[in-house]
């Protein structure tokens, strides 16, 4: 067997099977409350809180552990498969169990707070909202941690480089280190917010904080979060998916572009959270929302690729015809039920792309900002192609690395899809009710939907219901994926083999040019992002924001008067 | 680069182009505005109604934990407002039903919109940041009556609470 292959490397495999492990266990819990606020919001569930978990707390949970944990988890082992997979250069153990422990250890560190309801903050956190300092000392943990195999990965790559100096990069390996390197652009403003002004105010340590400087630096973070999570789908889609329909990647190199102008793009559009912020001028609003539109490029790219891509399998599997090519794509194949866990988040990413683009229109925003249209959006973005490629991965690991059989094979191939007719309800009921002014972060429970209340909404009712059956049916879905996962996890394991990594070749190589590199992109990137925050950074920096002591959630007297 | 990529760069380039002259127009033709950093008024901690001229009105919003201050707004039918939000607490939002005026409220900091509020009825005020415990009751009302254009000044402001 080959050095630095999997099947002797027992420290990462097991690494990996960890994060993943804990992941969907901890995910069982964001799931859980994900399905409450939906029967909250119907009016089915009438009450503050619901066995002993209180509606913000639980919506809390709900953020954290699906939006942040979950998904950082489940990169960091997706990462190092790649990683070691293709690039074969040994990495030190140590250090991974060193990242995999600080990453464990601050996941344990933010969620006690927020189960003994001493950070029910929601997962932006927004001071002068304050939680339990190990609230933030756990979030830091978690993300630094998360950077250590970022590096381990660029020492690797380096090294292969030297080693193949005639070779292109694996695409993978491209899409792993394009997904780290925009989180390293976004966490950097990220841990200035949570160390410098948020951790030493929580501990009294300073008496106020800039609250218009803390919104700008947390959202400074908040987009370029996104493309993390979405740039790992992309991975898949592109390098895994065209063998799976027995056909090939359309173009190699259009697929290195897309990964390439993420990270160009993906971070200088922040203040499109903040459009309807006070204490940043509108001209700045406005860059950003043109920077937003050029983002939406590299998704453009992708979906062309890789509906080219399904196409070119679907031909080869003898589809005919304008659209009667549609019908030898498999659907619902156990073996390749990869294929299942891409195709519905692709057409729900249609709906997330186009609502995303109404949420980027700089004055259009002032119609859908802070509603449900907002969760109505992105459960087909983050909900649909991000988290249907991570259950669908999460799978194939724990059966690759783990050498497990998969279990319940039928039943899986529908999750994904019972997923998305949920996400479509859900979706819907969100965003019309959404337009019609409903609120999102509101336990509505206890008024919009409740008739006894002076705030009752009648004409949100059917939409907030219509959420709610949608929200049930994504439930259901993830009962059945977790039957799967843990089904598949009791299994006896058969011996370790090597993995078997799905990857595509492509139709057309050509020649790369500055595609091959990584350094001329992350130079644009850095130049973008002086143009676009320094001067609203300035602005902010000014001082025109007095000072906020920090609040708690239940009180309207701040901590310590 | 095949044709087939040259195009659907050069339509979503376009289709992008296309969006984006929209919008632009939005604000420059259509007057649509975002809120922008304005640093006259300071963050204030009352509430209250000023009328400037005839059918215009000065309306000053605190935000807090958890109701509008003032919580009632009586003003005439085609009244323009200024409005001045500011949060004396936590961050709250403030979404004007029926209308395109959704700002966020952000303690240290004065949030502004203009707009014109024509047909009698009454517009509610809704928070939608979360804002703690009792954000899902946080609501006020601006109320358009024929009424109260006999009544300027103090009988504006109807029960602070
Ligand atoms: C059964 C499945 C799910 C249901 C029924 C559900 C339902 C909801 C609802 C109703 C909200 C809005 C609550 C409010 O604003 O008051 C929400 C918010 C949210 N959901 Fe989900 N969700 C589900 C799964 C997921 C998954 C899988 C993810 C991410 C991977 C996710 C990420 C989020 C995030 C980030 C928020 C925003 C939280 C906030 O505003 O602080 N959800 N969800
Ligand atoms: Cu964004
Ligand atoms: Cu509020």
């Amino acid at each position: 067997m080959q050095q630095g292959s999997f099947a002797v490397d027992r420290t990462h495999r097991w690494a990996a099977l960890a994060l993943v492990i804990v992941a969907t266990t901890l995910l069982v819990l964001g799931i859980y409350h994900g399905l409450l606020q939906v029967l909250y919001r119907a009016g089915w569930i009438r009450a503050a809180s619901f066995l002993g978990l209180e509606y913000y707390q639980g919506l809390t949970l709900h953020g954290v552990v699906n939006a942040i944990v979950y998904t950082t988890f489940f990169e960091v082992a997706f990462g190092y498969v790649v990683v070691k997979h293709f690039l074969r250069i040994p990495l030190d153990s140590r250090i991974t169990v060193l990242a995999v422990a600080m990453m464990l250890v601050g996941t344990v560190m933010a969620a006690v707070p927020i189960l003994a309801g001493k950070a029910s903050v929601l997962y932006t956190f927004y001071p002068p909202l304050k939680a339990s300092p190990w609230f933030y000392v756990g979030a830091s943990l978690l993300v630094v941690g998360s950077w250590i195999p970022f590096f381990q990965w660029i020492a690797a790559y380096l090294q292969w480089r030297r080693l193949h100096p005639d070779q292109d990069t694996p695409l993978a390996v491209v899409g792993i280190l394009s997904t780290f390197t925009v989180w390293l652009i976004a966490t950097i403003p990220l841990a200035v917010e949570v160390l410098v002004l948020l951790l030493p105010w929580s501990l009294g340590w300073t008496a106020s904080v800039d609250v218009v400087l803390a919104r700008t630096l947390f959202w400074f973070f908040g987009h370029p979060l996104v493309y993390f999570w979405l740039l790992p789908a992309y991975v898949m889609y592109y390098v895994m998916v065209p063998p799976l329909v027995g056909g090939k990647l359309f173009s190699d190199k259009a697929a290195r572009l897309a990964f390439l102008l993420f990270i160009v793009f993906s971070a200088p559009v922040g203040l499109h959270h903040q459009y309807a912020d006070p204490g940043v001028s509108s001209s700045y609003k406005w860059l950003h929302g043109f920077f937003t539109f050029c983002v939406a490029i590299p998704s453009f790219i992708t979906a062309f690729t890789v509906a080219a891509s399904l196409e070119h399998g679907a031909r080869q599997n003898g589809g005919r015809g304008l659209f009667g090519w549609w019908a030898k794509l498999p659907y619902f194949d156990e073996q390749r039920y990869l294929f299942a866990y891409a195709f519905p988040g692709l057409v729900l990413f249609l709906f997330g792309g186009i609502t995303g683009i109404v949420n980027a229109s700089v004055t259009m925003n002032n119609v859908v900002h802070n509603t449900a249209w907002i969760p109505g959006h992105f459960h087909t973005t983050l909900g649909g192609p991000v988290f249907l490629a991570f259950l669908g991965l999460s799978l194939w690991m724990l059966t690759e690395l783990g050498g497990k059989p998969l279990r319940l094979t039928r039943w899986n191939v529908a999750v994904p899809y019972v997923w998305a007719i949920g996400v479509v309800l859900f979706s819907i009921g969100l965003s019309v009710a959404g337009i019609l002014g409903e609120p999102r972060r509101t336990n509505m429970a206890l008024s919009y939907s409740n008739p006894d209340s002076p705030l009752f909404q009648p004409q949100w009712e059917i939409w907030t219901k219509l959420g709610a059956v949608g929200g049930i049916l994504m439930a259901a879905a993830m009962v059945i994926y977790f039957a799967v996962f843990f089904a598949t996890l009791f299994a006896p394991a058969q011996p370790v083999r090597e993995i078997r990594f799905p990857t595509a070749e492509a139709l057309r190589y050509e020649s790369l040019g500055v595609a091959r590199n990584f350094t001329p992109w992350v130079v644009v990137a850095v130049i973008f992002l002086v143009i676009a925050y320094v001067p609203p950074l300035i602005e902010v920096l000014g001082g025109s924001t007095v000072p906020s002591p920090p609040y708690q959630p239940f009180s309207p007297v701040p901590v310590g008067q | 680069m095949e044709r087939s990529e040259k195009l659907i760069l050069v339509v979503s380039g376009t289709l992008m182009g296309v969006f984006l002259l929209l919008l632009v127009y939005s604000g420059l033709g259509l007057g649509v505005v975002v809120p922008t950093c304005i640093t006259d008024v300071r963050p204030f901690t009352q509430g209250r109604v000023e009328q400037r001229g005839p059918r215009q009105y000065d309306v000053y919003l605190v935000s807090r934990m958890w109701f509008f201050d003032p919580g009632e707004i009586r003003l005439p039918p085609g009244s323009e407002v200024n409005l001045y939000l500011s949060a004396l607490d936590v961050t709250h939002g403030a979404y004007i039903e029926g209308t395109n005026v959704n700002l966020m409220a952000v303690p240290g900091s004065v949030n502004f919109a203009r707009f014109r509020l024509e047909g009698e009825g009454v517009y509610r005020v809704l928070c939608h940041e979360y804002c703690g415990l009792g954000h899902q009751n946080m609501a006020g009302k601006i109320i358009i009556t024929r009424e109260a254009a006999a009544a300027p000044g103090a009988e504006l402001v109807a029960g602070a609470r």
